[in-house]
């Protein structure tokens, strides 16, 4: 899949986007999980928060990905790996089902409840070893 | 349905939602992947649990280490968010559970088809967001509005 070797350049940046990243979710609300169910409670007074979360951060992407698949490649001029599948099937629908009602139990979804986790939050330290399991029997069944 | 003005917060969202956006653009150009979390952590312990190497995996687990390590940076300058958490703990291993199934099943999550998928035009991934958020609407009506 990636035979491009790690260089400086690739740790520096992943380490970035992963500060990045986790900065914008905690910046964002998206950490608090009351503040995530205020978002998906429709029957109360709604807190529209989140929506200008994804809102934005697809403004910014639709933009970077624009000029990324116009350039074609990375900044160190490898091909860039963009995910192929296009079908809409039962998978894809099952398991945004699922997912949908952890998140909304919990309010965590994965990049949220890792970042509470690097804070050392117990409860968040539950919910990611659940997801792990949750993974790892998802790839046990697939097998 | 009336709009939560005391908690609304548009700033600190649009601010979020734009490093967010900068993260994955960063991480798209500068290792040629797609930032969808359920990816960065599944494909490591996919790798770890059928015993294969984790150097492929390696620009992966630096962007873990970025998220673990985001909240320490943070409270360097800011204090961190009060921790509440949404749930029981048995509501929380189940809700681990089913994100962390559900994010395999539907290959990402709220950020792989969420923010990148939604970035690129994809419409699996549109159908994927419609299909989780209209699943988190209807979960916490029923948590926390079904009488009994």
């Amino acid at each position: 899949m990636s035979p491009m070797p790690t260089t400086t350049t690739r740790a520096l940046t992943a380490l970035l986007a992963g500060l990045v990243f986790g900065l914008g979710l905690i910046a964002a609300g998206m950490t608090q999980p009351l503040k995530v169910q205020a978002f998906l409670d429709l029957g109360s007074t709604w807190d529209p928060s989140l929506a200008l979360v994804m809102g934005a951060a697809v403004a910014v992407g639709l933009v970077a990905f624009a000029w990324a698949r116009q350039r074609g490649k990375t900044w160190d001029g490898a091909p860039i790996d963009w995910p192929s599948a296009t079908q809409i099937d039962g998978p894809l629908v099952l398991g945004g089902l699922l997912f949908g009602i952890g998140w909304g139990i919990a309010g965590f979804c994965p990049g949220p409840a890792i970042v509470a986790l690097g804070s050392g939050w117990d409860d968040a330290a539950i919910f990611v070893a659940a997801m792990l399991v949750g993974m790892a029997a998802h790839d046990r069944l697939k097998r | 349905m009336t709009l939560d003005w005391t908690h609304f917060t548009p700033g600190s969202a649009l601010a979020g939602g734009t490093l967010i956006g900068l993260a994955c653009a960063v991480y798209l150009l500068g290792n040629g992947r797609i930032a969808g979390i359920a990816g960065v952590v599944g494909a490591p312990l996919e790798a770890l649990l059928r015993g294969r190497s984790l150097a492929p995996q390696a620009t992966r687990l630096l962007f873990l280490l970025g998220l673990l390590l985001s909240p320490w940076l943070w409270q360097l300058v800011a204090e961190l968010p009060a921790r509440q958490a949404g749930t029981s703990t048995g509501g929380l291993i189940a809700a681990g559970l089913l994100v962390g199934f559900g994010a395999r099943l539907g290959n990402g999550c709220t950020s792989g088809h969420g923010v990148c998928g939604l970035s690129r035009l994809s419409l699996r991934s549109l159908v994927n967001v419609l299909v989780f958020m209209a699943a988190g609407f209807a979960t916490v009506a029923v948590a926390r509005h079904l009488p009994g």
